[in-house]
């Protein structure tokens, strides 16, 4: 059968309710739960197995409870959201706190910036993260530059923007992409990614309670994929602190959000040929824990990145000349980028396109046979 | 035509009074439509400012009545208020203004020449509604039964136009049907419906040319089939298989045709409108006998890109028909949660756009009206707004459950009481044109025709290989060169990561 049909029984859908196997996702994995047991989250209250979305979901409802100066609001988010995120809340908390808007991301962005200029908390909705684009102006020249501007009079810190990124295994040109790397050059903003259910949660309260404008972006592929214990109260993750999740002596790969999974899988696979990888989820791309990366890689001499993002530009770029600047002498081989091609996302070519386990592996090698 | 009725009247006390009328949409404005010279006033907006100043004496409707000059456009109106005569002019012209003397009483010293044009002093502290207390009425040609409405003015639909446009919604609704099972079975990865409004693309496409091009939303094929898109491309195109026009790179619906003039669709959403405009513009200066034609959805027209393209259209004087499909939802959001004026017609005067509310569920008021439209684009060279009030009887998408948000009632009752293809079908059949054996005939065609089609398609191979690199840009840049060469190694290293379908 077509290659669409394979990828939809593996992968489930955003789209259609298949939420079967899980090639993308191990739950045993220890991407869900960090090996550094300092940063487990504060349990508090019985976790229950959840998936992402059910997470986000739980954030939200604690934003909304903790908060009553917080607001939600963004296309279809009256009824819950095209991804269930904002489920039941709307009934919870009221339509003036959680609402649709008319269908407009730059007018989205800019009442959530004056309403968080306001000293409230704005919790936007944007669909898709490849439709954020015509909010780019409201992101990029009002709410991260209007602290800096108003010499500090006015700021719009209670800001903060979700939006689903990155691939679905069907979304083509426009439901696939990962355009963090436009905002990680943007001083003034903060862009945090989660990868999974647990980290979702404690990420987006932070970002939510965090002084600063976020835009937080969540893998859609993961939304119902993941499932993992999440601590049922409320508790929050540090923002700009990256996490070793996988410890390792031999290379250190660098990645977010969904890319970790498969990134862990090739760290599996590296481990029957005895190579040892230290695997880092950064969370938060700007600004970024450079110091964890740098100590890791002061160990290995070794670093690999692994985006979705087309290579060209994206945020490995930038780890990699930051790491080579502190590092050169340590390294002992080039940084290696296994990220998305600089093609617009193909629907039928997506598999050709993807940074998979097997090129991931291949780049370990050679990084280590260097 | 924008026209402008000023009204004024000297006070009892001697105070200047002045009233300003505008009605920008002469279909609005059924008074100087009428060739009866003395018809009654029963324009709404007309009425209710006059009925509202009530500190001028004008109270009851019995008080006042048009009268006309002249047949044509260009003349003045004589309005008669009270038993006084008034005379109103062209926007922009000077102001006229006849008491009962004869004498004109105000001074044209009590306007003024602001940039862009002359405005005249009041002295009364008026608001302009929101909107109007009735809504603007929409423009149908036949009744839920087929019917014709009474008196209406429509073009001529010949029996070949009928029946085309009549067997072109069938196969629209036939291949929706089919498309969409496929969709549910898992073998096609998306798809969305135009069920319960057929109407919309197909009779507008009958009332175009074929050198019109169109920049359409994605739930508008119906354009496509009048235009010659066989079913087989449709399904080529959703199966995204090596003999379909995108290449395999975007998702199903997302059709296009050089051949049919039919530019290829985007998701993001507005995008398409400003460009149409820049299209138009082309045609424009080319002196080109034809218009474009952009298609949206009422969610559509919040979006920025919707607004810029309003306006660029007028201030170009763009050969373009904007047609506005008000299905009444985008996704779960209602109109109502959308905007709050009346809907999307009355944007258009806001830019100095003509505009028209049609019945989008009848098929022959949209082909009139967009037979009209195209005329008046094309002659007058400028743009046109239509909104065809219609409703999404299907899902959004195959992503989507509507009972979510909505009842089934209201779904059930927009697909029972206001199907289109319904409604047609009994026109034609009054017309004697059709009958009980064509309808099964071609119900029996189809079915035939569409399942043959998926199948092929579903068989066919995916684009080679190559294709994931090409059309980026119009030659291969070096980076792709080597990121080709790279993943050629990286599949002949682990074939079983890659879907065999796609030919290397
Ligand atoms: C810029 C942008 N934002 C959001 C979306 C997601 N989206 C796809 S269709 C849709 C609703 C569109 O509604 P409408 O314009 O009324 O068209 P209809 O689906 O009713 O035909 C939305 C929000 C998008 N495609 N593009
Ligand atoms: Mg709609």
């Amino acid at each position: 059968m077509a290659t669409n049909l394979k990828r939809f029984k593996e992968f489930g859908s955003i789209f259609i309710n298949h939420t079967n196997l899980l090639r993308r996702f191990s739950s045993s994995s220890a991407v869900l739960s960090s090996v550094d047991a300092q940063l487990q989250p504060p349990t508090t209250g019985t976790g229950k197995s959840i998936n992402l979305y059910t997470a986000i979901n739980q954030a939200l409802q604690i934003a909304l409870d903790s908060d009553p100066r917080s607001y939600i609001f963004g296309e279809d988010v009256g009824f819950g959201g095209v991804f269930r995120c904002t489920t039941g809340l709307a009934e919870q908390f009221g339509k003036h706190r959680v609402f649709n808007t008319p269908l407009c991301e730059q007018g989205i962005v800019g009442f959530g910036i004056g309403l968080a200029a306001m000293g409230n908390r704005a919790i936007a909705e944007i669909q898709f993260a490849d439709y954020i684009f015509p909010a780019f102006d409201q992101i990029v020249n009002e709410a991260a530059k209007f602290r800096y501007r108003s010499g500090n009079e006015f700021n719009c810190g209670g800001l903060t923007i979700r939006a689903p990124y990155g691939a679905v295994g069907h979304g083509g040109h426009y439901h696939s992409q990962s355009p963090e790397a436009f905002f990680c050059h943007v001083p003034g903003i903060k862009v945090v990614i989660p990868r999974s259910p647990k980290q979702a949660k404690g990420l987006l309260l932070s970002s939510i309670r965090e002084p600063n404008p976020v835009v937080f972006f969540e893998p859609k592929w993961l939304y119902r994929l993941a499932v993992e214990e999440v601590p049922e109260g409320d508790y929050t993750l540090p923002l700009s602190e990256a996490e070793v999740i996988r410890e390792g002596s031999d290379i250190t790969l660098v990645g977010w959000g969904a890319q970790l999974s498969i990134m862990e899988q090739a760290c599996i696979d590296a481990e029957k040929d005895g190579i040892s990888c230290e695997l880092i989820d950064l969370k938060t791309l700007i600004p970024w824990d450079k110091e964890t990366v740098e100590a890791s890689v002061r160990k290995t001499g070794r670093l690999l990145i692994s985006h979705e993002a087309p290579v060209t530009g994206g945020f490995g770029a930038e780890i990699s000349a930051s790491i080579v600047e502190r590092c050169f002498l340590r390294l002992e081989a080039p940084v290696a980028r296994v990220c998305g091609l600089d093609t617009p996302f193909p629907l039928v070519f997506e598999p050709f396109y993807m940074p998979t386990k097997n090129k991931i592996l291949d780049a370990i090698k050679d990084t280590v046979n260097y | 035509m924008n026209i402008s009725i000023w009204l004024t009247r000297t006070r009892r006390d001697g105070g200047n009074f002045v009233k300003k009328i505008i009605c920008n949409n002469p279909t609005f404005c059924s008074y100087y439509q009428s060739p009866n010279s003395s018809t009654s006033l029963v324009h709404s907006h007309l009425s209710s400012s006059i009925m509202r100043s009530k500190d001028c004496g004008f109270v009851g409707k019995g008080n006042f009545r048009f009268l006309y000059s002249s047949s044509s456009f260009n003349s003045s109106y004589v309005v008669s208020v009270g038993g006084r005569r008034y005379k109103a002019t062209k926007a922009g012209e000077q102001l006229l203004f006849e008491d009962d003397n004869g004498n004109n009483t105000f001074e044209e010293s009590k306007g003024e020449e602001f940039p862009g044009g002359k405005i005249f002093f009041t002295s009364e502290m008026n608001f302009l509604p929101g909107s109007s207390e009735k809504r603007v009425q929409c423009y149908r040609v036949l009744d839920e039964n087929g019917y014709h409405v009474s008196s209406t003015t429509m073009e001529h639909v010949s029996k070949e136009v009928g029946l085309k446009v009549y067997s072109g919604m069938v196969s629209l609704q036939t291949m929706d049907k089919y498309f969409y099972e496929a969709q549910r079975q898992g073998r096609l990865s998306f798809y969305l419906t135009s069920f319960g409004e057929e109407a919309v693309s197909l009779a507008s496409a009958a009332a175009l040319t074929s050198h019109d091009l169109i920049l359409s939303q994605y739930r508008e094929p119906g354009i496509l089939l009048w235009r010659g898109f066989t079913v087989q491309e449709f399904a080529d195109q959703c199966f995204g298989n090596n003999a379909g026009h995108g290449k395999g790179r975007q998702m199903p619906v997302h059709y296009g045709s050089k051949n049919l003039n039919f530019m290829t669709i985007s998701s993001p959403l507005a995008t398409q409108l400003p460009q149409a405009v820049g299209v138009a513009y082309s045609l424009k200066m080319e002196k080109k006998d034809a218009c474009v034609v952009a298609y949206f959805g009422d969610g559509t027209t919040s979006e920025g890109d919707f607004h810029a393209a309003m306006n660029f259209a007028a201030v170009m004087d763009a050969p373009v028909v904007f047609i506005c499909r008000n299905n009444g939802w985008a996704i779960s959001t209602p109109v109502t949660d959308q905007f709050r004026s009346d809907g999307i017609v009355v944007k258009g005067p806001a830019y100095g756009i003509q505009s028209i509310r049609v019945d989008g569920n009848d098929a022959l008021a949209i082909y009139s009206a967009v037979r009209k439209a195209r005329k008046m684009a094309i002659d007058e060279q400028r743009p046109i707004l239509i909104e065809a009030m219609t409703y999404r009887v299907g899902h959004h998408s195959t992503s989507d459950d509507s009972t979510k948000y909505r009842s089934i009632d209201e779904i059930e009752y927009w697909k029972t009481m206001h199907s289109p293809i319904t409604r047609l079908r009994k026109w034609i059949e009054r017309k004697g044109w059709w009958g009980e054996k064509d309808e099964s005939e071609l119900h029996s065609d189809l079915n035939n025709q569409v399942k043959t089609a998926i199948e092929k398609a579903e068989k066919a191979l995916k684009p080679q290989l190559k294709y994931l690199f090409r059309d980026v840009y119009e030659d291969l840049p070096t980076n792709l060169i080597e990121q080709e060469k790279l993943l050629r190694e990286t599949v002949e290293r682990h074939p079983q990561d890659f879907p065999i379908d796609v030919p290397l």
